[in-house]
């Protein structure tokens, strides 16, 4: 245990403490009464208020932020005001596709980008580079959900491969599932590495340049030997710190897509609370997603330590 | 424009052509040349949606619904039998009304932040830094569906949210480049002249940066667009019946087996916006700092 894995683990509770704080203010504090807004306002009085102790919504704010984060460490986040039911299962519920989501999306997105990034890199300012380079400048500029519909139109209304949305569950085996939740992933996916297949290029591009690549080359080692062995691992840093960043983009773009596909995740549990002013089930949601990026980011930090002792010593 | 442009060129390689020089070399480099054309087409586009549309956007026709291309719906009408090209040149206002407000908050606090933390150092840099570090946890669509849960959905929640989204990147790029800035050795004679924080940052900080910070609005320009059109898409952004490109999309989706090209056109229209202001950027980037341009 280091002086920097402390530092680290400090700043991200610091962050998630600060994050929930912001949460909590904006989706309780500042609406105001929730049982008013559930009741409407033409609901009378006496009936707001019983529902106002019914939710425990009398109690003072700090109580009440304070319950809220005892909640969270035990995992008991309090009832949907709507349907009465513990939030928690609520999303555990949608968690089931939401991350199967993402992680396919994130294989997807680092493999194409590797690929596309390393070939060219290899393959610097010839036609194959040029090509691919065009290709992602154009992924780049396309909005996901758009690409989203363009699958559909082709692999659904025009090919009748897939279907246009909904998802099959876990309970038939895996395929099913994977099976819906294929054109949802490669929409996510395909915008994103665009973006980090370029990262990949730069990296790999400015790795080539250094001197130990001409040093392992003079002493006789390939020039695929040079670039798996040496090159990529010190390219790797810029890239992942962009993975990181991306997984953020990835998590806000599950919204997005889920709600093209029509898939019961997390996004669209966001939106029929929202509809509903289920706001407890909207603050525990943003809560979790917000949780997340704080975490893979954190990840990727200290992955970044083992990859290259030297920032750890940089960083004290 | 061409004045900041050529001050901060001048600034960052001293000794760089004049103003014909940089426009010679700038028609002359390809990205830039073909973003700046097609963020003319975007821009001419809603210019022209202000004097006049083919026909009126706002107005229903449901006698002439889903109409397909024809000489007086050159793309066809809508589901309302609202005539698609109005749609998408009125959109096209919209789409930039959006962009133009949430880049010029970012910029605002985000450039200001930054300098502030490049001038004081110390905790207020630590401060500032791990504000922005801590924003970046909030992507524009959660920012804009806390804000919607509260306020309703809306074109000022989907400004507000890209906005805020915008501005740890601007921190964090005025306060790098910035730093380097305050590194050099003008800005030491600067301080031996006796001159405080405050005039080394408006005299020689940011108009050593400017250019730097051109680029970075452009691309942020793009990443606004993109945002608004999916808060748009999601029924957070801008409303009926005020026609957007991302509200175009969501209306098409329901039609796909009937009308598939009603869900082509509006992205088309996105991806040539996005793309036209990226390659501006990257070719802005070539063109202001050659240095810069070797990484790419």
């Amino acid at each position: 245990m280091s002086v920097f894995f402390l530092r680290r683990i400090l700043t991200l509770v610091a962050t998630l403490v600060v994050a929930s704080l912001i949460i909590f203010l904006v989706l309780d504090a500042l609406p105001g009464n929730a049982a008013q807004m559930l009741m409407g306002a033409d609901a009378s009085p006496d009936a707001v208020r019983a529902l106002t102790v019914k939710l425990g919504l009398d109690q003072p704010l700090m109580v009440r932020y304070l319950l809220w984060l005892k909640g969270m460490a035990v995992g008991d986040l309090g009832n949907s005001y709507v349907y009465g039911t513990p939030v928690a299962g609520l999303i555990a519920e949608r968690l089931v596709l939401t991350i199967p989501l993402a992680i396919m999306s994130m294989l997807i997105t680092v493999v194409l980008a590797l690929a596309a990034g390393i070939y060219t890199a290899a393959n610097h300012n010839k036609l194959g580079d040029v090509g691919v380079m065009s290709l992602t400048q154009i992924g780049i500029a396309l909005p996901n959900f758009w690409f989203a519909i363009l699958l559909i139109l082709l692999f659904s209304v025009k090919l009748q491969l897939l279907s246009a949305g909904g998802f099959a569950g876990w309970d038939d085996g895996i395929w099913p599932g994977i099976r819906s939740l294929l054109l949802p992933s490669i929409s996510l996916a395909v915008v994103q590495a665009a973006i980090l297949a370029r990262v990949t290029r730069s990296a790999v591009l400015e790795v080539l340049r250094e001197d130990f690549v001409r040093t392992a080359r003079a002493k006789g080692l390939g020039k695929h030997e040079v670039l798996w062995r040496h090159v990529l691992r010190n390219a790797m840093i810029p890239v992942m710190t962009v993975m990181g960043l991306q997984f953020a983009n990835l998590l806000a773009g599950t919204i997005v897509i889920e709600n093209v596909f029509y898939l019961p995740g997390l996004g669209r549990l966001i939106f029929q609370s929202i509809a509903n002013r289920d706001l407890i089930v909207v603050r525990n949601c943003v809560m979790l997603l917000a949780a997340m990026v704080v975490i893979v980011n954190f990840v990727v930090d200290v992955l970044y330590a083992f990859i290259d002792p030297r920032i750890k010593v940089a960083n004290l | 424009m061409s004045a900041p442009l050529t001050a901060s060129t001048a600034a960052i390689t001293p000794g760089a052509r004049p103003v014909t020089g940089f426009w010679r070399r700038a028609l002359r480099h390809r990205s830039f040349a073909l973003g700046a054309v097609l963020s003319l087409v975007v821009l001419g586009a809603a210019l022209l949606s202000l004097v006049w549309t083919p026909w009126p956007a706002y107005d229903i026709d449901v006698a002439s619904k889903l109409r397909p291309p024809s000489a007086a719906h050159w793309l066809g009408t809508d589901v309302l039998g609202r005539d698609i090209v109005s749609l998408l040149l009125v959109g096209a206002r919209s789409t930039i009304l959006v962009g133009v407000i949430a880049v010029g908050i970012g910029l605002t606090f985000g450039v200001g932040l930054g300098l502030i933390a490049a001038a004081r150092k110390g905790w207020t840099e630590e401060l500032i830094m791990r504000m922005s570090d801590f924003t970046f946890a909030f992507p524009a669509v959660l920012s804009a569906i806390m804000l919607a849960a509260v306020a309703g959905p809306g074109m000022v929640t989907s400004i507000t949210a890209i906005g805020i989204f915008q501005i740890p990147t601007f921190v964090r790029v005025t306060r790098g480049s910035a730093n380097a800035i305050w590194a050099r050795e003008f800005v030491l004679a600067a301080r031996a002249a006796g001159k405080g924080s405050f005039r080394i940052t408006i005299e020689h900080v940011l108009p050593n940066i400017l250019s730097i910070l051109i680029v970075q609005a452009t691309i942020q320009f793009a990443l606004a667009i993109l945002a608004e059109a999916a808060l748009s898409y999601l029924g957070l952004g801008t409303q009926p019946p005020q026609p957007s490109w991302g509200r175009m999309l969501n209306d098409a989706q329901t039609l796909l087996f009937q009308s598939p090209m009603l869900a082509v056109y509006p992205g088309a229209a996105i991806a040539i916006a996005v793309l036209g202001l990226n390659l501006l950027g990257d070719g802005l980037r070539d063109l202001l700092d050659p240095r810069l341009a070797r990484e790419r």
